[in-house]
């Protein structure tokens, strides 16, 4: 009993290891993982790290370039950028988590009743899905946005709407290989009604991948929602987002270069940050994955 | 072949039916006075009116929606009621900026991401194969709006090389590419990275295969086999991808267009947004999504044409 027992540790131990060694020899996997460290770090403890409050104006200090008291200047109302930049991490980090778990479960669920349904329900959502990609993201969200008015609410309806099919497409796609396989014919022998296969033996399957492309999907949600915002349809001013610093930076491209770079970096480092990560984590864990993406 | 030219087309064809259905059932989802949603806060009561005996708001949604179809497939797409002009006029005025821009986004990317990959997959684990693999990764992850902001902002504003805003002088072709040159390379420099990482992976497959052997077994100068057979097959999986394409492109050509103030109808939408001219907004999102659905469905045909096994996937 307890041989078995310290051997199971042992193996967990050692595949963890092996999983470390791997991540180790990969520098740029290495450098994405301290960005999002960075990143999801500053967003949590945001309120303490920032200097200043991120919307008290102070005109009389209005387009200061990077000084000791304002490491990244002030925009064109005197309002500190720097923390400015470091509580719009927070907004894109609350937007990318919470559109893309919905997302996902909803996308989970339609795609497991596409692939495992009948030919006709599998035939209409996929339309359905297809329909909806067939809108390009940007100006579909526009045309939402018009509808119901620009909020945080919206980004995140908008995220929600165009990622469910790209996961329904996935899930249906892996649930459709794993239909006729022995182990849920055996369950299916046995009496196994479908909620049962679908949620205990197809999702454990499935959701493993899934969570890695999800994690990889941060990236474009973030700039959805600094795209949004710089167009000046996402988060209300005076909220502070990436994208409406760089809004602000915009405007006022001819008085100083400091707000669009301040807006850019963080935006280009989290980016890159949950790319590199989320290559060699794919990498790592399915080779196989890469090939389809 | 014809049987899956037939089924593709009517796939499309049933995506656009829907996607209208949607668009138009949008209004009608939203809680409130469809006619004040459509027209937003600057219309009068005698708008509002004459859309909705336009409309005809009284009859059933289903017959709404389907007449609005039908009006769709004649080519009238309702009519612009703060200039009285038709909504679809008016979108095709913006269209060809908006094409030639993404146009020339997508070629430049071509020129240069498909020689790079042939390079990066015949020299594979060479310097020049890593540094394009990182910039490849790296430029997918960067928006292309921040990349239209820092083009605008070091060579146009900082060291002014390159105008500004707008789309150039009617008639002077000279002045009419400088304006073309920032925003094409905004939204085509993500393309670059995609595009060489997709030959070369493709590339590297097949390099393996068997007639690749057999044609290296005859002799045949590796200059030959690559561009003349081997680049054939690997080019495949960069159509079926360049369809998609256009759909992210459209998008992106929002940004580049309302950065550097060009014509187009990324602005078209955007300024539409900002006056809440629904109207305008559904017939630019219908127009773009038609086009993108007629682009992937060429790229689906091109690639059953060159690959006969792909015909079977519908």
């Amino acid at each position: 009993m307890e041989t078995t027992n310290t051997s199971t540790i042992r193996a967990k131990k050692s595949e963890l290891y092996i999983f470390i060694a791997r991540f180790a020899r990969d520098p740029l996997g290495l450098f994405g993982l301290i960005l999002v460290l960075l990143m999801v770090l500053s967003a949590i403890f945001a309120t303490w790290i920032v200097p200043y409050d991120p919307i008290a104006l102070d005109i009389m200090h209005r387009l200061e370039p990077p000084s000791m008291e304002h490491i990244m200047g002030t925009d064109q109302l005197g309002r500190d950028v720097f923390s400015r930049v470091i509580m719009g991490g927070r907004i894109a980090l609350k937007v990318a988590l919470i559109s893309i778990s919905v997302a996902l479960s909803c996308g989970l669920l339609l795609g497991l009743i596409a692939g495992y349904g009948s030919v006709w329900v599998d035939r209409l959502m996929i339309t359905f899905f297809d329909t909806i990609r067939s809108f390009p993201t940007i100006i579909f969200a526009l045309a939402i946005v018009t509808l119901v008015g620009p909020s945080l609410n919206t980004i995140i309806l908008v995220v929600i709407i165009t990622t469910i099919p790209v996961y329904g497409r996935i899930v249906r796609a892996q649930a459709q290989s794993m239909k006729n396989n022995e182990f849920i014919l055996a369950e299916r022998a046995m009496g196994a009604g479908v909620p049962r296969i679908l949620l205990v033996h197809m999702l454990p399957n499935i959701i493993g991948p899934l969570l890695i492309i999800a994690s990889m999907d941060i990236p474009a949600v973030v700039t959805i929602e600094a795209g949004l915002s710089f167009l000046g349809v996402g988060i209300r001013p005076p909220t502070p987002s990436w994208g409406s610093i760089l809004n602000d930076g915009y405007s006022f491209i001819r008085n100083t270069p400091w707000l669009i770079i301040a807006g850019g970096i963080p935006l280009i480092l989290t980016t890159l940050g949950f790319t590199f990560l989320g290559e060699s984590l794919r990498d790592i864990f399915d080779p196989k994955l890469s090939k389809d993406i | 072949m014809w049987i899956y030219l037939a089924k593709r087309t009517s796939l499309a064809v049933v995506i656009v039916i829907i996607a209208i259905s949607l668009l138009y059932s949008m209004i009608l989802m939203v809680p409130g006075d469809p006619t004040a949603v459509i027209l937003g806060p600057r219309s009068t009561p005698e708008m509002r009116d004459a859309l909705r005996a336009d409309m005809g708001l009284d009859r059933p949604a289903i017959v709404q929606v389907g007449s609005f179809i039908l009006k769709v497939f004649q080519g009238d797409m309702g009519t612009d009621v703060f200039t009285n002009r038709p909504v679809s006029q008016i979108v095709f005025e913006q269209l060809p900026y908006t094409m030639i821009l993404i146009f020339a986004g997508i070629s430049w990317a071509i020129v240069l991401g498909i020689p790079l990959g042939c390079y990066s997959a015949l020299n594979r684990n060479s310097f020049i194969d890593k540094l394009t693999g990182i910039f490849s990764v790296g430029t997918i992850a960067i928006p292309a709006f921040v990349i239209a902001l820092y083009g605008l902002l070091l060579f146009a504003v900082q060291l002014q090389w390159l105008p500004a805003i707008g789309a150039g002088e009617e008639g002077d072709l000279v002045d009419q590419i400088k304006h073309l040159i920032l925003p094409a390379f905004a939204i085509g420099l993500g393309w670059v990275g995609y595009l060489s990482r997709l030959v070369r992976a493709s590339m590297l497959e097949v390099l393996g295969e068997n007639h690749i052997r057999t044609a290296r077994a005859f002799g045949l100068p590796e200059k030959l086999i690559v561009f003349r057979y081997a680049l054939k097959l690997a080019i495949l999986p960069t159509v079926a991808l360049m369809g998609v394409g256009v759909g992210y492109l459209l998008s992106s050509s929002v940004f580049a267009e309302i950065v550097f103030a060009r014509p187009g109808i990324g602005k078209l939408i955007y300024e539409s947004v900002l006056t809440r001219n629904y109207p305008i907004i559904m017939g630019s999102v219908l127009i773009t999504t038609i086009i993108f659905v007629l682009c992937t469905m060429m790229a689906d045909i091109i690639n059953a044409i060159l690959d006969p096994r792909m015909r079977e996937n519908l």
